[in-house]
């Protein structure tokens, strides 16, 4: 396996300026919660400062030089985004505003115009709310019927489930890749594979797995993914949607506007191509630009690196934690799990440990984490969860735990 | 010991004195704090002078909210009705001896909402934005 030394910690760790905030005097920011959004190095920053300095102007159609250069950058990150994820073209990228929308816009979109009262799409019991609700909102529209693939109690998924549900002849199997509370990876290629076995497409939410793993859209033959910028170096604001060409074709546009249209007369319009097509409106041009230097910047540094690098610490993460007594933690094993540790703290509740985590500058998230399903599951209404990223380190680890004693030390 | 945990909070936190359901009650509500899933019950026993005779929760939810509902309930019993109503986010913080910046207020704040909700019945109740800013 490839060890942190494969990656420059000290030298990334400098190319993002937000690590050396002191959250108050003389205690350093430990930021433990990339899963909810990561930090963004100087190289996008100032990739979109420049945009805003000398470059901005509106895409599409403008002839002049701003204009132009602007249509170019921005539809020349679309390109760099489609290989970060290997798509066969970068017209299956569809920019969105996260990937809630990304989900919502294949709901109301490919949803309505292919499924009926009676349909079955299937889900799982670890899916973050955004793969949920959607669906939820459409089979209380249209009566569709929403199947589960379960969570074990070790929480990874019961795949001997998924050949029952599949009898049930789905139109979609839509499920996480990685899941924001447990950190359980899926095995997706699997379930791609007997989705369409089952004559099923296959949507999957990346937008914890993209960060973390290399992505393959191609080699697991996926429909449609979904993942936001932000959680991958980039800008907040920006989601992306990759489908494959001839579903995005065949699929009616999303929101009406300029931009998605090729003519428009008083009463009627006929659409543009694909990606255009659902990208109504002027785009978050600067944050796409951003999303560009922040997948560049993955590139660099390589995929498999920093996959190897979060499971490391995860694995670490783990360890530790295991140490403190009265710590129960989320989830399965490092054998099917990276990038997070959510758990609870006997006599603590989670609020209360991510508070004074705070005072020892380690920045956690507490609650259920827009899964509240899962913790349901569980039987437990929040966790806290500690989320790891390229610029952790085992240092950072160990100042967790070292807070977590103080957590103990008050309520004793 | 720093201020956010107290030595009362910790205390109330870990033994409610007040904690339990009251079965017949004059009136019972329940609510949650949606932001974190903090939820608390109270039931109430009201005598016909408009006096708050007994009062219990249950609930989940971290330190501040549990322990200002178990503070909260102990200020009520004994208190006319009217007086209940009166009660505002100022109250609360008196009873915690604490300042809460604005994520753990509505943690503090959430038994009053559910108590404003039983005693004036739902369509009055604030939500706990409104509370906060009060």
């Amino acid at each position: 396996m490839a060890e942190t030394h494969t990656m420059d910690i000290k030298r990334i760790r400098a190319d993002f300026p937000v690590l050396d905030v002191e959250v108050k005097p003389g205690v350093k920011l430990v930021y433990l919660d990339s899963g909810a959004t990561s930090q963004k190095p100087m190289q996008v920053i100032e990739r979109m400062n420049q945009y805003y300095r000398a470059e901005n102007a509106n895409i599409h159609r403008g002839v002049h030089k701003l204009a132009e250069q602007a249509t170019e950058d921005y539809e020349g990150a679309r390109g760099k985004i489609a290989k970060f994820i290997n798509a066969a073209k970068s017209k299956e990228i569809v920019f969105t505003r996260n990937a809630t929308e990304s989900v919502n816009l294949v709901a109301h979109t490919w949803g309505r115009a292919n499924l009926q009262a009676g349909d079955v799409v299937v889900l799982t019991e670890m899916e973050h709310h955004a793969n949920l609700v959607p669906w939820q909102m459409l089979a209380n529209e249209r009566g569709i019927r929403l199947e589960f693939i379960p969570v074990t109690e070790g929480g990874v998924l019961d795949m001997s489930a998924l050949p029952g549900l599949l009898e049930l002849k789905p139109k979609l199997v839509s499920f996480t890749a990685m899941s924001n509370v447990l950190g359980t990876i899926t095995p997706v290629a699997e379930i791609v594979k007997a989705a369409h076995a089952a004559g099923a497409l296959a949507m999957v939410d990346g937008a914890q797995s993209v960060p973390h793993l290399p992505t393959d859209v191609q080699a697991l033959d996926i429909d449609f993914l979904v993942f936001s910028s932000h959680k991958m170096l980039g800008p907040t604001g920006l989601g992306v949607l990759y489908g494959k060409e001839a579903l995005l074709e065949a699929m009616p546009p999303f929101m009406g506007g300029g931009d998605m249209i090729k003519r428009v007369k008083l009463r009627e319009f006929s659409t543009a191509g694909v990606p255009h097509k659902f990208e109504a409106g002027t785009p978050a041009i600067a944050e796409v630009i951003g999303l560009g230097a922040a997948v560049d910047y993955l590139n660099e540094i390589g995929m498999d690196a920093i996959a190897a690098h979060d499971r490391e610490l995860t694995a670490y993460a783990l360890e530790r934690l295991e140490e403190v007594p009265g710590v129960w933690i989320f989830g399965p094993g490092i054998e099917h799990k990276s990038s997070n540790a959510s758990f609870t703290l006997k006599g603590a509740h989670p609020h209360d440990v991510a508070e004074i985590l705070n005072r020892h500058g380690v920045a956690t998230r507490a609650g259920h984490h827009c899964a509240m399903p899962v913790h349901e599951k569980f039987g437990v209404p929040a966790t806290t969860r500690a989320s790891f990223y390229l610029y952790n380190t085992k240092e950072e680890i160990d100042t967790l735990v070292e807070a977590l004693y103080q957590v103990k030390e008050i309520f004793k | 010991m720093d201020d956010l945990y107290r030595e009362v909070i910790i205390d109330r936190y870990q033994n409610p004195r007040f904690s339990g359901t009251l079965d017949p009650h004059t009136h019972s509500y329940e609510d949650d704090n949606p932001v974190c899933g903090d939820h608390i019950r109270i039931d109430l026993r009201v005598d016909d002078k408009d006096v708050v005779t007994e009062a219990k929760f249950t609930g989940e939810g971290c330190s501040i909210s549990q322990a200002s509902a178990d503070l909260l309930m102990e200020k009520i019993t004994g208190m006319p009705v009217a007086e209940v109503r009166k009660l505002a986010k100022q109250d609360i913080l008196d009873l915690l001896g604490i300042e809460l910046g604005p994520v753990r207020l509505k943690c503090a704040l959430l038994s009053l909402k559910v108590l404003k909700g039983g005693v004036y019945g739902l369509d009055e109740v604030m939500s706990l934005d409104e509370l906060a800013e009060s």
